[in-house]
């Protein structure tokens, strides 16, 4: 087996950090205080930003331009947290009639539906359908081309 | 009270949780390299496929799409396996790894209600968390949870949480429903010998004398006996059952960050795996390799990797295992980080003797195998006479390159940023 066909296993700690003169740093995915803490030159961890419990979080790709509006383009990586309760107002990933969709959860006249941010796809309303949330978006990540 | 998690039909849950389509399907997972069965769903169990079928027998039924037949994706796997692992240890600092789809957690010092509670929040959370089903069993020995998780897993009324006192009616009534053949550690052969001494559940080897026990059978089997009576007796690696898988993991005596004597405790790990392997004749297709940081440290950086890596065929070749156990070290080792304790695991063990040729066999390929076969026999006969150690492995070649089969592997999803699952929007 080469190098280049083992893969890195979860969690992956190691920090990918940013030098930065004034900040706290957690240790990894155990949140506990660093003993780096005291020393100077800090750095900041994207991972610890966007990933808040790493068991639990996923990355997707996302296709498709229904939810423009609300910053999620064609081409995006979701960053998808499912030890988090859905709430209306989350953007959340969820199984309907056994397609992966990402979607607004939102109550219109009391009932919940799943909308877009294009008017152009009507709200699905989730009673009707066999529709189980994956999990909740917790951001989104949109590279440009540079 | 100890706990035993494990993942319903792993493998195949692993794939449902990125495709939900394969839900309700039959779908069974294949060895790469020699393409029989060796993971099912429920569904596929039930038109009853054994495990080890020959993926070329059930052709016709995946063709009629009656069946989906997956090649293993390991990396998913151990990714997965990781993550389950990790939510267990957010509530006990004891998880062990017993296998990839099977973890013991320390339940120490809760009332019962308490136990109960705890037990609950696990299964709970691991499904929701990983999208893994688990059940769990819990009980004062790693025999009884054993039996436990049994129950919880075939006895809908359970819930898939069983808590069993050790001691109490509902234990009782379990045991004396459960035939030695399903015992942990009670092999097939120890239940003929016993069922001529009438001893034919676990109730009744629980209300044998120990002594006698040991005396006209074994140590293990006193330790079994003893075990279901709930006095814990089996330590983790200590079972002597024809294993499944078969794990080697120490703790160090101090903390160490130092690579070279963590490559060298996997090296031994990696050695002692495929000596065992060896004496109960079996071939492993994969190795899971983990590091482990002390998490009763606080004030020391955390980081619990482990990994899964392929053979590129079923082996009991030190030589194979080692590169591999080294190579999946590699990548998961980072500097910065004192580890308490590493270990190798060797998974999906097959029957040395009942192995299917890979279809890539040539003479080449059986001329090496025997000289192989020499060579490993030649080396535990060595280290068997001349005391363990005596000969032992360098550091093996870096740029073997294997390839492997897996013309249905499902993406990586988790593991390769260029497969991850696609949301639409």
């Amino acid at each position: 087996m080469r190098a280049s066909e083992i893969f890195l296993a979860h969690p992956a700690p190691p920090a990918q950090g940013l030098p930065h003169p004034q900040t706290t740093i957690r240790a990894g995915i155990s949140g506990f205080p660093s003993p780096a803490e005291d020393y100077v030159g800090r750095t900041l961890d994207l991972n610890q930003r966007l990933v808040k419990r790493p068991a639990a979080t996923f990355f997707m790709t996302v296709t498709g331009d229904s939810m423009e509006g609300f910053g999620i383009q064609d081409g995006d990586t979701l960053v998808v947290d499912r030890s988090v309760d859905a709430k209306p107002g989350h953007i959340l990933v969820a199984l309907v009639d056994g397609e992966v969709i990402v979607k607004r959860y939102e109550i219109l006249g009391k009932r919940p539906y799943l909308c877009s941010s294009n008017d152009r796809y009507a709200p699905i309303p989730v009673s009707d359908l066999d529709c189980q949330v994956w999990g909740v978006v917790r951001s989104v990540i949109h590279e440009y081309p540079v | 009270m100890i706990g035993l998690v494990d993942c319903n039909n792993f493998y195949v849950s692993c794939e449902r949780v990125f495709q939900p389509r394969l839900a309700g399907v039959p779908v069974g997972v294949m060895s790469n390299n020699d393409g029989c069965v060796i993971a099912r769903s429920n569904e596929l169990k039930a038109l009853g496929v054994e495990m080890g079928t020959p993926a070329f027998e059930l052709q016709q039924w995946v063709r009629q799409g009656r069946i989906r037949l997956l090649s293993s994706n390991y990396e998913l796997y151990g990714d997965m396996s990781a993550r389950v692992r990790e939510v267990l240890e957010e509530y006990s600092a004891g998880v062990e790894p017993y296998s990839i789809d099977e973890m013991f957690v320390r339940f120490d010092g809760f009332d019962d209600a308490t136990t109960l509670a705890l037990a609950r929040t696990l299964y709970r959370n691991v499904r929701r968390f990983t999208g893994i089903p688990v059940c769990v069993g819990v009980a004062p020995t790693r025999t009884l949870a054993k039996l436990a998780n049994r129950a919880a897993k075939k006895r809908p009324e359970y819930g898939g949480v069983c808590v069993l006192a050790g001691d109490d009616d509902e234990t009782r009534h379990l045991l004396e429903q459960t035939t030695l053949g399903d015992v942990w550690g009670v092999g097939r052969r120890l239940v003929e010998r016993l069922a001529i001494q009438g001893i034919e559940t676990a109730w009744e080897l629980r209300c044998a004398d120990p002594k006698a026990i040991r005396r006209r059978f074994s140590v293990t089997l006193e330790r079994t006996a003893r075990e279901l009576q709930g006095t814990p007796c089996i330590e983790m690696n200590d079972s002597d059952e024809p294993r499944q898988r078969i794990m080697t993991s120490r703790s160090f005596g101090r903390l160490t960050g130092e690579p070279s004597e963590l490559q060298e405790a996997i090296r031994q790990h990696a050695q002692r795996g495929a000596e065992k392997l060896r004496a109960q004749q079996s071939h492993a297709r994969a190795v899971l390799v983990f590091l482990k940081t002390n998490r009763h440290r606080k004030d020391l950086a955390q980081y619990s990797p482990s990994i899964v890596t392929e053979l590129p065929e079923p082996t009991d070749d030190s030589r194979s295992i080692l590169a591999a156990a080294q190579q999946a070290l590699d990548a998961i080792y980072r500097p910065g980080y004192r580890f308490m304790k590493a270990g190798v695991m060797l998974l999906d063990l097959v029957d040395a003797n009942r192995e299917q040729l890979s279809l890539l066999d040539t003479p080449d390929h059986a001329a090496d195998r025997e000289r192989s076969e020499r060579l490993m026999s030649t080396l535990d006969e060595l280290n068997q006479k001349m005391g363990r150690g005596t000969v032992r492995l360098g550091v093996p070649r870096q740029n073997a390159a294997w390839q492997l089969r897996c013309a249905h592997r499902t993406p990586r999803w988790t593991t390769q940023w260029g497969e991850l699952p696609s949301a639409k929007a």
